[in-house]
């Protein structure tokens, strides 16, 4: 079990991808017919790499260019890659459903403009400090903390559990 | 005030002191829509984490569109689970067959004028056209309001789209909506929401503005709403399963400068549209692009599957054959839709020309099945998306355009102007 402060830690190698990477390649609409975490794990980012789930360690970040999860509203498309052990995506942009899909299910999501990593940096996330080091280049970035309102939501581990706290405390 | 911030500011527990741009806002939705593909993710969140009550089950909408008829054993028992679940609480359950979701919703009355319409489908701006404010979200959101009744909102920057000029021959909604997309790019409206308004507006048909509306997601944009005149009165009018109000005649942004951006368009340059293989971004005048072989043509979709999309493909169409080695799809979006072609001809002419008729489905728009491609085939679809693999194999291709683009490039064979057939 993480420590309250490990939590907020993200450890491991980066893969990257391009810009405007879609939810049809994040998973193919084939793998649609089933809603178990366990399955869309194995076909997360098929579209481009069948075999990219056998190739990541828990922790390990998915790293992108503009527009993050363009396209379609499944959100099989974060939780297949949650679910294959990605601790975050750092992008120059997130597509709008995808960026309330992953809110919503608890995968962190990064912007970072200016980011520069290679499929293989090692990479170390600290989301409570709002930092992002690539430790292959050395780099340092910085980036701002989510507004109140997401907080709350990232916070609680996902939207529906806050709606529980939240339903708690009115009790 | 923006159309969107004026439903917004309509609506109980709204603080409209709080609908600025980038202000985060919850607020009650009047249709919350989720599909065979989106609702099992939505149910599993539900009965993880509620105490098992809808809050309004009358505002629920369950349509089983996309892998319908059920194409595998996989899918007909998430169906199964999403019939089970309607069936236990009471909802509204759309089976196998009864159509398309964003074109069933509209036809049954189910939207109207002023709504918030939350869905986890993308196309679900589609409602946009009848001026309510629709979104599409995710499975989570929709489990959440379910239990709630509520969405959250950030509220975005708007962008008026004014819209001049007069159309020319062979161009539609779907001609505008990619000639817009692909000035923008598809992240130009990324968080913004778009408003259109202006005369070329007035003037389009009802179905030009529900495709203009449902393609406002493949530019990013978190609705695509349009102001309500008498042409979206008289349908609701004809449809509406509920009491709605309307927003006061003559009510316009045209002159508005409450906006955080302005784009015109003059309609009257643009050609019919082909959005080459890859992005929906990649779009040009049909008469630019050099002959390019189709294996495969697809009319139908959320985006272009309602009555003057058929007409118009038949009109093209009528008495010629779709070409010797084509696979010639078309899709009735709803049972309703399917029926007046039988009954006014419009399915004999399709038939006669060798095309195949298809239950109303999704089906080949998000490569589910009823048309899957090979690695190397081509399809041009009036459909809304080209990505990779969006039809079937990684390597395989898809072209959009408008019914009587891909209705002539089915005789053709090839992707050409609708003017230039023989």
């Amino acid at each position: 079990m993480k420590s309250e402060k490990d939590k907020f830690i993200i450890k491991g190698r980066a893969f990257k991808f391009g810009e405007n990477v879609d939810t049809d390649q994040i998973i193919p609409a084939r793998y649609l017919d089933t809603s178990d975490p366990d399955v869309l794990a194995c076909h997360a980012m098929a579209g481009i790499d069948e075999d990219f789930s056998k190739k990541i360690n828990p922790g390990d970040i998915i790293v992108a260019g503009r527009n993050f999860g363009c396209g379609s509203s499944r959100e099989h498309a974060p939780l297949s890659i949650k679910a294959a052990g990605i601790g975050a995506v750092v992008a120059q942009s997130f597509a709008r459903i995808f960026f309330r899909n992953a809110i919503n299910i608890g995968l962190p999501i990064i912007e970072v403009k200016d980011f520069k990593a290679q499929s293989g940096d090692e990479l170390e996330l600290d989301l409570k400090k709002g930092k992002l080091k690539n430790k292959s280049s050395g780099e340092k970035y910085s980036f701002p903390s989510f507004p109140g309102f997401l907080q709350n939501i990232i916070q609680a581990g996902g939207l529906m559990e806050r709606i529980r706290e939240e339903s708690k405390k009115g009790e | 005030m923006s159309l969107a911030r004026n439903i917004l500011s309509g609506k109980p527990d709204v603080d409209a002191k709080k609908l600025t741009a980038g202000q985060f806002i919850e607020a009650d939705a009047d249709v919350i829509l989720s599909n065979d593909i989106t609702t099992p993710l939505a149910i599993d969140a539900f009965e993880k984490h509620s105490e098992g009550r809808i809050a309004y089950p009358e505002r629920v909408v369950l349509v089983a569109d996309h892998f319908t008829p059920n194409k595998d054993i996989n899918s007909a028992e998430q169906v199964k689970k999403v019939r089970n679940f309607a069936h236990r609480h009471g909802v509204k359950f759309f089976d196998a067959g009864c159509g398309i979701e964003h074109v069933l919703l509209t036809e049954q009355g189910l939207v109207v004028p002023q709504d918030i319409v939350v869905g986890a489908d993308s196309h679900t701006v589609t409602y946009g056209a009848m001026g309510a404010l629709a979104s599409g979200m995710g499975s989570t959101d929709v489990a959440a309001a379910w239990m709630t009744g509520k969405a959250w909102f950030k509220i975005p920057e708007a962008v008026k789209i004014v819209l001049n000029g007069k159309l020319g021959e062979y161009v539609s909604g779907k001609d505008i909506i990619l000639y817009l997309i692909g000035q923008i790019g598809v992240d130009g409206a990324l968080y913004k929401g778009l408003e259109f308004t202006g005369q070329a507006l007035k003037e389009l048909s009802l179905e030009s503005r529900f495709t203009i509306a449902n393609m406002t997601v493949e530019c990013g944009a978190k609705y695509g709403i349009m102001e309500v005149d008498d042409k979206v009165i008289d349908y609701t009018e004809k449809r509406a399963q509920r009491p709605y109000s309307p927003p006061p005649a003559g009510y316009s942004i045209e002159t508005d400068k409450d906006f955080d951006d302005l784009m015109e368009i003059d309609c009257s340059q643009i050609a019919p549209q082909v959005a080459l293989h890859g992005s929906p971004a990649n779009s040009r005048s049909v008469n630019e692009i050099e002959k390019i072989k189709i294996d495969q043509v697809v009319i139908g979709s959320c985006t272009n599957g309602r009555w003057e999309d058929y007409v118009k493909a038949a009109a093209i169409i009528r008495g010629k054959k779709a070409f010797s080695s084509l696979r010639f799809i078309v899709i009735p979006s709803t049972a309703a839709l399917y029926s007046r072609m039988v009954k006014e001809g419009l399915a004999e002419v399709f038939l006669a020309a060798g095309a195949v008729m298809s239950p109303p489905t999704c089906g080949p728009c998000l490569g589910g099945h009823m048309g899957i491609l090979a690695s190397g085939e081509r399809a041009l679809a009036t459909t809304n998306r080209n990505f990779t693999g969006r039809m079937g194999h990684k390597d395989s291709e898809v072209y959009l355009s408008n019914p009587e683009v891909a209705a002539a490039s089915a005789v053709a064979g090839y992707i050409i102007a609708p003017g230039k057939i023989k």
